[in-house]
């Protein structure tokens, strides 16, 4: 298959993912650092590059209510955020998965307020990683790209019938321009294919009522229900992987390991941070350090199982997370993956970093690296600790 | 256009028998009849509130049509992508059903318009869809047990703002959301009220029948929050509009006509006597809040008056 290799923003190549799946229907509302992904979005309604009615809502709760209406009459549906959009939102977060709504969302993480900053961190998607939605992490606009083009695939696989998010970290992969292999259009529409909603309220001569009130007798089987379909939705993201990295050369995982093999200390890492973990890993491999790294791609569903069996066996584990989740123990990814690693016995420490956009540099890793040699060798390392910070 | 009875009749009834209105409930004679006009290719959106709590408790849904909830402070909206969805489906030619035209009509009590989802509602009629937006307004969020809104007149006792020793019910006058409404330019808004079933219905038809967004402003008269007998409903529908409470008009691209204009309006402190929610306000010492709720009204009335003079001259 032959790719074109551009250069893109993260922001535009994610437009461009979505314009390829030939979207009937947009809303959202500007907030940095998405902005410029809607911007790119406009231009190519403006230029009959695509006919995808884009509604430019008064707020961010309206763009995904409008979403929610949309998607609901039978329309192909995305919208954008970041940040307090997201939380702004985060009602309707939880109806459009609760409907079971396959609408597709760009998160361009960034901190949440307060107090206000534009910079990236996790805040905004951990905030609603309990919300239902798939959630697909980003290391960079390449991946970007494509997880937005297998979101449509995943979310609106008849079994799975969920909304999905595709994050990438604000700026830093949002604003920066990156080399990809984008998919012809006419490819990246036949691999997503034409959107065949389960029921629409369009069809007027079938018609349905959704979102009623459900009560004490009929809401717990329907969030039954709902659980359930996580299961399933990760099957569809594997096998959606799969067939994509057929197409495509590009392979994706539940996560991605790198020199993981024979690591005997492993860093658990999200997003854009990844490929400075890479770097200074490869400067301990050089030295004889066994350090690798796991990448998690797929929070949501979280695949617990599979990362307990990449991590079984090591001698110490680091999970980095760029969100706190305040007064709680260590950071959201710390919580699930230690959780996840229960009875087999191997030491798993946490690290907040990165929160507001503060660099992610070469020394927090060395650092964190130097911290999983001691904890190998049974020094003590606190449970959670806070990774370029002031003290 | 005029509104034949006999059509009106004839037509089906979108809205079943057998949900959960309370006795007396003025409500769900706004849903029918609005519904009877407006025919089964129709997309219904609601706000949370009676109305969408009463008709689909599930398994159960009282709607013959599509029907859509999705939160408190979103109808407008949410029905917004669905007509959104629409425009982009025909354009497409992907419509699961071939129609020349689908209505789109948000409903939502006063709690929902006129105060948590005003700014969704506000968006929705600046946008221009072509969407009808009908407000049931029963004065107070009844569905959550009587509490004061935007909407609530002046004096009114409300589970959050009660008559007391020291208080006496609700101590600003309402909202005036409809001049609100005509303040977006849109091409059609009225008021009207259940009672006055021709008139309802002649509006949701012109309504309907504009290219861009319309808003209904309903009066419902409500038995369990304004503390009257099930039986008077309508009456006090009537009487709403025979005070200048409630007058019945409607603008038409900025053009006011008043429809029913009260030879010699009835004193407002009639229709407030029938009701439980003002009885404190009939007590000594309260003379003063008679007075101002008719202040009130004959200022709004006089404003409506030099309004339809204005637009028309």
């Amino acid at each position: 298959m032959e790719q074109k290799l551009v250069a893109l923003s993260g922001n535009e190549a994610v437009a461009y993912a979505f314009k390829q799946a030939h979207p009937h229907v947009a809303s959202a509302f500007p907030i940095t650092p998405q902005t410029e992904m809607m911007h790119k979005y406009a231009e190519f309604v403006a230029n009959g590059e695509t006919d995808t009615e884009i509604i430019l809502v008064e707020s961010e709760h309206s763009a995904m209510s409008a979403a929610v209406g949309s998607a609901a009459a039978g329309a192909r549906t995305f919208t954008a955020t970041s940040s307090a959009g997201f939380a702004l939102m985060w009602e309707i977060v939880y109806i459009t998965a609760s409907l079971r709504l396959p609408i597709c969302m760009a998160l361009v993480n960034r901190a949440l307020s307060g107090n206000i900053n534009i910079h990236c961190d996790h805040s905004d998607s951990m905030g609603g990683r309990d919300a239902g939605w798939i959630q697909l992490f980003s290391e960079n606009a390449q991946e970007a790209y494509d997880n937005a083009v297998m979101a449509w695939r995943i979310g609106e696989h008849k079994d799975v019938r969920l909304p999905v998010m595709v994050t990438y970290d604000g700026f830093i992969i949002s604003h920066t321009a990156d080399a990809l292999r984008m998919l012809p259009d006419d490819v990246a529409y036949k691999f997503i294919g034409d959107y065949k909603p389960g029921y629409a309220l369009l069809d007027v001569e079938n018609p349905i009522t959704v979102g009623p009130l459900d009560l004490t007798d009929y809401y717990f089987e329907h969030k039954a229900d709902q659980i359930a379909a996580y299961a399933k939705a990760a099957e569809v993201v594997q096998s959606v992987s799969e067939e994509y990295g057929a197409l495509t050369g590009r392979t994706y995982e539940f996560c991605e390991e790198y020199k993981l093999d024979d690591a005997e200390m492993v860093m658990v890492i999200l997003g854009s941070s990844a490929g400075t973990a890479k770097d200074v890993i490869d400067e301990y491999r050089a030295k004889g350090v066994k350090v690798g790294l796991l990448k998690v791609r797929m929070f949501r569903p979280f695949p617990a199982a599979y990362i307990a069996e990449k991590l079984a066996g090591r001698k110490a584990v680091a999970v980095l997370d760029r969100s706190a989740s305040f007064g709680g123990f260590g950071g959201p990814v710390f919580t699930e993956v230690r959780s996840a690693m229960y009875g087999r016995q191997v030491p798993v420490r946490g690290y907040i970093y990165g929160l507001g956009g503060r660099d992610f540099d070469l020394g927090q890793v060395a650092k964190v690296i130097e911290d999983l040699q001691k904890v190998a060798a049974g020094g003590k390392v606190e449970d959670v600790n806070l990774l370029g910070v002031r003290s | 256009m005029a509104v034949n009875l006999k059509t009106l009749t004839h037509n089906e009834d979108l809205l079943s028998g057998g949900h959960r209105a309370c006795a007396g409930c003025t409500g769900a004679n706004i849903l029918r009849q609005v519904m009877l006009t407006a025919g089964p290719d129709t997309v219904v959106g609601s706000a949370t509130g009676c109305m969408e709590v009463v008709t689909t408790i599930f398994p159960y849904t009282a709607w013959k049509t599509s029907f859509i909830h999705s939160a408190f402070e979103n109808a407008a909206a949410t029905i917004s992508g669905a007509e959104t969805a629409y425009r982009a489906l025909k354009k497409r030619g992907e419509l699961p059903v071939e129609r020349e035209k689908i209505n789109f009509i948000a409903f939502g009590g006063d709690g929902g318009t006129y105060d948590i989802g005003l700014q969704s509602l506000s968006g929705a009629m600046e946008r221009g869809h072509n969407m009808l937006y009908v407000c049931y307004d029963n004065e107070a969020y009844m569905n959550t047990g009587i509490q004061r809104s935007g909407a609530t007149p002046l004096g009114a006792h409300t589970s959050t703002a009660p008559a007391g020793t020291v208080k006496q019910g609700k101590e600003q006058n309402r909202k005036d959301l409809t001049s609100i409404m005509v303040a977006h330019n849109i091409p059609y808004v009225a008021q009207t009220t259940p009672f006055h079933w021709k008139d309802l219905a002649t509006k949701v038809e012109k309504a309907l029948a504009v290219d861009g967004p319309a808003f209904l402003n309903v009066l419902m008269p409500c038995p369990v929050g304004w503390h009257f007998d099930t039986a008077i409903g309508q009456d006090l529908a009537r009487e709403a509009v025979e005070c200048n409470f409630w007058p019945l008009f409607e603008v038409e691209n900025g053009v006011y006509t008043i429809n029913k204009k009260p030879k010699e309006p009835t004193p407002v402190a009639d229709w407030m006597k029938k009701q439980g929610r003002f009885k404190h306000v009939f007590k000594p010492g309260n003379e003063h809040l008679l007075e101002a709720s008719q202040q009130f009204v004959d200022a709004q009335w006089e404003k409506l008056l030099k309004l339809e003079a204005m637009t028309n001259s």
